[in-house]
């Protein structure tokens, strides 16, 4: 017998229905209907910043080197569970070889960030020169909670790409997945479970991006928000990050890596030292 | 004048019905609260808020902080009440004194060893006598647990009366500590013995065991105000203290004070949150009200 799978949305390490007990449909290419989604709400979101506001302060005090090997964990459970991304992906639409390929460059790229874990702050700090008795560094610290509004389409590797770069630099996230293709999401919030992550460090939620984004674009604690093309919206909830100086970022090559997906969402703390002088050759620094 | 013990009047073993309890309690929490009168609600909490520190690293810098606090919740949002009081420990009630002036904001100092309450009656009297010389509008005692669970009533029960007689014009809140006593019944049998030997409140805890206020012990404690009340005309008023911590708890146990006692209860004259986090909770919900927004804590003061 075929059991259709009830996928549920991941809050805080666990599986709720969505508080609403709202649902929809999710269909392939020729109408048929593959599962039942979570259609979260507000308040769901709220539930899940919560979390993950709970959650920043072990996840952003835990070692880099610690952060490394538990992205590396993850990289190795999807592994593990190839074949079931691959399924549903071909499920959603896209042709056999395609799936293969996003789902081996997914695992690729938790790699990636699992080695930039404990080297990105190296690149990007600096000590500074100034014209006073000071030592003056500047050292990056997470910025908090990230709201991310998951790409449409890639629905796996887009995720990857915009979740992981944000926790591998200490930061916790709220997801909304995306919207007509989410079932890599919940079943990535799966491989997360079983990764060694603390819950509360990634939340995903599915439903309607229109009802989703501008509550994470409104909400008060949360500390930046990441999107890629939403168009005429991305207009409104830039409006709405003004509210608390949100830090708004809407890629246009969110699929890609680098270096600046971790940055971008990293403050600049820049520390005066005092001290007799640094650097001559007098110096005992 | 010293009240005595008088089993008879009380003891008629008065047990609770936990399942019943617990029904009656879970539909407390079905009601529906919304918009101007959550809003509303949510003003009462906040006016029925003992403000509490109780900690050894209490200082007076802490202390001064709070009893700002106490008056000046929100100043973003005009309009907002103060709370009602703050609770502090006997040697901090002259600082506290000081710092809220001529407010109308009340001060509530703990007593008589607090938490354990294991010394002496002579020191329980003299730490009274000394929060009350100090300032305190109010006192929050606690009963001997102890001598409670091994059965000696009479001991406990002269001793609030002697503390209540050390309080003078001071309100007396008898704390029963109801995570210590075990059962319902118990907290039925503690209630009334505290109300009988002149407890003005009772109060449900000192915020340092748990399980703390659940709300079928405050529950319980409500219905032995009102068999009181309807007994004898007499109102006491009822605190629940300990892991009320959010707003929607706060609602759910205001809804049981009017179901259970009447309109006459919903005033901080007769009924208390004691609570350090609740405030910044219903502060947080209130701005949500009014602003549209989910809020964050780092837009209000650290409590």
């Amino acid at each position: 017998m075929n059991i259709l799978k009830t996928y549920k949305i991941y809050i805080g390490g666990a599986f709720p229905r969505t508080e609403s007990g709202r649902y929809y449909p999710i269909t392939d290419s020729k109408g048929n209907t593959l599962a039942n989604v979570c259609l979260s709400s507000r308040k769901d979101v709220r539930n899940a910043v919560v979390a993950a506001r709970k959650a920043f302060g072990g996840w952003s005090e835990k070692t880099a080197f610690n952060r490394g090997q538990i992205l590396y964990r993850i990289a190795e459970m999807l592994d593990g569970r190839k074949a079931q991304f691959i399924d549903e992906l071909v499920l959603q639409g896209i042709s056999k070889s395609k799936a293969e390929k996003e789902v081996q460059q997914s695992v690729d790229r938790l790699v990636y960030y699992a080695g930039w874990a404990d080297k990105y702050q190296q690149i990007a700090s600096s000590v500074n020169p100034v014209s006073s008795s000071h030592f003056n560094f500047s050292a990056l610290e997470p910025m908090g909670v990230i709201g991310v509004i998951a790409p449409q389409e890639n629905s796996l590797l887009g995720l990857i790409s915009s979740v992981i770069p944000a926790i591998c630099g200490g930061n916790t996230v709220v997801v909304a997945a995306s919207e007509n293709h989410p079932l890599c999401a919940v079943t990535f919030a799966e491989v997360l479970h079983s990764s060694d992550v603390p819950g509360g460090v990634v939340n995903i939620l599915t439903g309607k991006i229109a009802e989703l984004a501008p509550a994470l674009a409104g909400h008060m604690d949360i500390n930046a928000l990441v999107s890629s093309g939403l168009g005429e919206l991305q207009r409104t909830l830039a409006l709405s990050c003004v509210e608390n100086l949100k830090r708004n970022f809407s890629y246009s090559n969110s699929d890609q890596q680098g270096l600046n997906f971790i940055t971008d969402l990293q403050e600049v703390k820049t520390t005066w030292h005092p001290i007799e002088s640094i650097g001559g050759a007098t110096s005992s620094y | 004048m010293i009240k005595s013990f008088d089993p008879h009047s009380m003891l008629s073993k008065i047990s609770v019905d936990k399942v019943g309890v617990e029904e009656r309690v879970a539909r407390f929490q079905t009601r529906s609260i919304k918009n101007e009168s959550k809003l509303q609600g949510l003003k009462m909490v906040l006016n029925m808020i003992d403000l509490t520190t109780l900690e050894g690293k209490d200082t007076p810098g802490k202390v001064q902080q709070m009893c700002y606090k106490a008056q000046h919740l929100h100043d973003v949002e005009p309009g907002l009440p103060t709370v009602a009081a703050v609770c502090v420990y006997p040697s901090m009630v002259g600082v506290a004194k000081k710092a809220l002036g001529n407010s109308n904001v009340k001060i509530a100092s703990v007593s008589t060893a607090f938490p354990s309450g294991q010394s002496t009656r002579d020191i329980k009297i003299s730490d009274t006598q000394f929060a009350v010389d100090q300032g305190a509008d109010e006192i929050d005692m606690v009963i001997s647990r102890g001598k409670f669970l091994a059965g000696e009533y009479a001991f406990v029960f002269d001793e609030i009366a002697a503390i209540k007689e050390a309080c003078g014009k001071a309100r007396l809140k008898v704390i029963l500590e109801t995570g210590e006593l075990s059962t319902l019944d118990n907290v039925r049998l503690a209630s009334d013995i505290a109300i009988h030997a002149g407890a003005d409140f009772i109060k449900t805890s000192t915020g340092k065991i748990q399980p703390a206020a659940t709300m079928q012990v405050t529950y319980t404690m409500l219905m032995a105000i009102k068999d009181h009340y309807d007994r004898t005309g007499i109102m006491v008023g009822m605190k629940p203290a300990g892991g009320i911590s959010t707003s929607k708890l706060a609602l759910h146990n205001l809804v049981m004070v009017k179901e259970v006692l009447g309109n006459a209860w919903l005033s901080n004259e007769w009924f208390r949150f004691g609570a350090s986090s609740l405030a910044n909770d219903v502060l947080m919900q209130i701005m949500k009200s009014t602003t549209g927004l989910y809020q964050s804590s780092d837009y209000f003061s650290i409590d």
